[in-house]
């Protein structure tokens, strides 16, 4: 569905963000990438939609290259790539409503989005996305009244509304506390199941990568260094992406959590 | 090097010697200079006239009261007048700054050339006061209230942008960013993801440019552009302190409420 080849940016300053990636992202998968700061996490989902152009390289969406299309056919490519970002991103002036209703301006005209007349089909689906996040009642709200996990839910929903192929995901957690970034973690993925959406999902948590994600992308300095299922992350692969460090304590948290909730998820049948 | 070694012990100077130095030198030209000045200025003043100045005050302010009350009837209409011109004056300068300031701000500008463009209207605009414009604009469409509009706009234009563009240079581009990442045109972009972020300082900005203007719209009569500076300057003419005294009354009460409103609105708004 998605595929990378040999992907590399160059930033005018001299920094090699992304050294040749190539990944392939099949249908419905959602990929969890992982790295320290400064791997180039960022730069690489950004190069997807192109808000950072590549340097050179392809990225084939379902056989179309969007680093070589041009700037009409991007906006459209763009429609099928919804999304999330790490400090929510959300147009703080505008209400719920409108800001989940931004995510169809690849498809409506200037004027009707500018009188805020939306198809009322667009204006249904919006309500219906409001419900399944849980904010029906904050429609109306102006969005900096809501607080981090409110505003992450909106966010969701906007980029939900597009009606997209593939998420795009930054950081969605990294301004949360543990508990809401669960729950939007687990929102999030419920979502890409229900819908069949293949997600990337940038993250710096390996637990929440671990406990989410069907498939483990490490980075490491602009390079793909691991590849593999959730399990696969042994403290030898984590010192590869991260550097030397004592890894035990992190695997063996997200083993007792994962047997909680098996145990959890057993007592509830 | 403000760390120095003594004695095999670090020492912390907040300057080196040298710099300590300078910066004596730098305060001993400056004072110099004022000295000088003042030498120059009082040599080109008659201080005989200086001497008597408070008398000359004292003596003018008891020929202006009590301010001539009955004046006033005459003055509504040119106060009126001097709210229409400030007021109008600032609409048609908002109007032109708006896109103005999205072609001169650097994350907006579609052109490095469209932005020279914009940054020389906005530089020239400010160079020139009012007063100025205004006493162009009456040689040019004739005197009356219509110069003082077209004055007050031109003059206007420059600060309303300049500011603008300030306020749309410093907004959030992550907000921008996610707009654009939905697939949305430029024009888009600008309608939902700069204007929301501007608004509060552009609705700020005009109701500021308002307040100003009121204030150098009382003015432009004195050049023959309409408002109450025409009453102001024929009744410094024919010395009828009086109705002087009364103008500025009426000058400063009006100057009150404008404030009064701007600060409200801003408020309001904010």
């Amino acid at each position: 569905m998605l595929r990378l080849e040999s992907l590399v940016k160059r930033y005018k300053t001299g920094d090699h963000a992304l050294k040749g990636v190539d990944l392939e992202v099949p249908k419905g998968q959602v990929l969890a990438l992982i790295g320290p700061s400064g791997a180039g996490k960022s730069t690489l989902i950004r190069c997807i939609n192109r808000l950072v152009e590549p340097t050179s390289g392809a990225v084939y969406l379902s056989d179309v290259n969007v680093a070589a299309v041009s700037s009409g056919e991007l906006r459209r490519l763009r429609r099928r790539m919804g999304m999330i970002f790490q400090e929510y991103a959300l147009v703080e002036r505008l209400t719920v409503m409108e800001n989940v209703l931004s995510g169809r301006l690849g498809y409506v005209g200037f004027w009707r989005s500018w009188f805020r007349k939306f198809p009322p089909d667009d204006v249904a689906e919006a309500f219906r996305l409001l419900d399944r996040v849980g904010l029906m009642h904050m429609a109306d709200k102006r969005a900096d009244e809501l607080s981090g996990g409110q505003r992450q839910r909106v966010g969701i929903a906007r980029a939900l509304i597009q009606n997209p192929d593939l998420l795009l995901v930054d950081e969605p957690t990294a301004s949360l506390d543990p508990k809401t970034s669960r729950q939007i973690m687990r929102l999030i993925c419920e979502l890409c199941a229900e819908r069949g959406l293949a997600a990337i999902i940038n993250i710096h948590d390996v637990m929440l990568a671990q406990m989410f994600g069907q498939r483990i992308v490490g980075l490491q300095l602009g390079e793909i260094v691991y590849d593999g299922p959730p399990n696969g992350l042994t403290s030898e692969v984590l010192t590869r992406i991260y550097g030397e460090e004592d890894w035990e304590a992190t695997i063996e948290t997200v083993e007792e959590e994962e047997e909680d909730e098996v145990a959890e998820a057993g007592a509830a049948v | 090097m403000p760390v120095l070694e003594q004695n095999g012990r670090p020492v912390w100077k907040r300057r080196t010697t040298p710099q300590q130095w300078g910066r004596w030198l730098a305060w001993l030209v400056g004072i110099a200079i004022v000295a000088y000045s003042w030498h120059l200025i009082s040599e080109k003043t008659i201080w005989f006239f200086v001497a008597d100045a408070g008398t000359q005050a004292a003596d003018m302010a008891e020929r202006m009261v009590p301010p001539k009350w009955s004046y006033m009837e005459e003055l509504w209409l040119p106060v009126w007048d001097t709210i229409n011109i400030a007021t109008l004056g600032t609409l048609i300068a908002v109007v032109l700054a708006f896109p103005i300031a999205f072609c001169a701000a650097s994350n907006t500008s579609p052109h490095p050339l469209v932005r020279s463009v914009a940054l020389f209207i906005i530089v020239s605009s400010r160079s020139i006061n009012s007063l100025i414009w205004a006493l162009m604009l009456v040689a040019i469409i004739g005197p009356g209230v219509f110069a003082g509009v077209i004055a007050i706009g031109l003059r206007s234009i420059g600060f309303c942008a300049k500011l603008l563009y300030e306020a749309i240079e410093e907004i959030d581009p992550t907000q921008v960013e996610a707009i654009t990442a939905t697939g949305a045109s430029g024009t888009q972009r600008l309608a939902y993801g700069i204007v929301p972020q501007i608004l509060p300082a552009f609705a700020g900005i005009a109701v500021f440019r308002w307040d100003i203007n009121i204030r150098e719209s009382t003015v432009l009569g004195l050049v023959g552009a309409g408002g109450i500076g025409l009453q102001l300057s024929s009744s410094i003419n024919s010395l009828a302190w009086t109705q002087v005294s009364l103008i500025l009354l009426v000058i400063l009460a009006t100057v009150a409420v404008s404030e009064w409103v701007s600060a409200k609105v801003r408020h309001a708004i904010i």
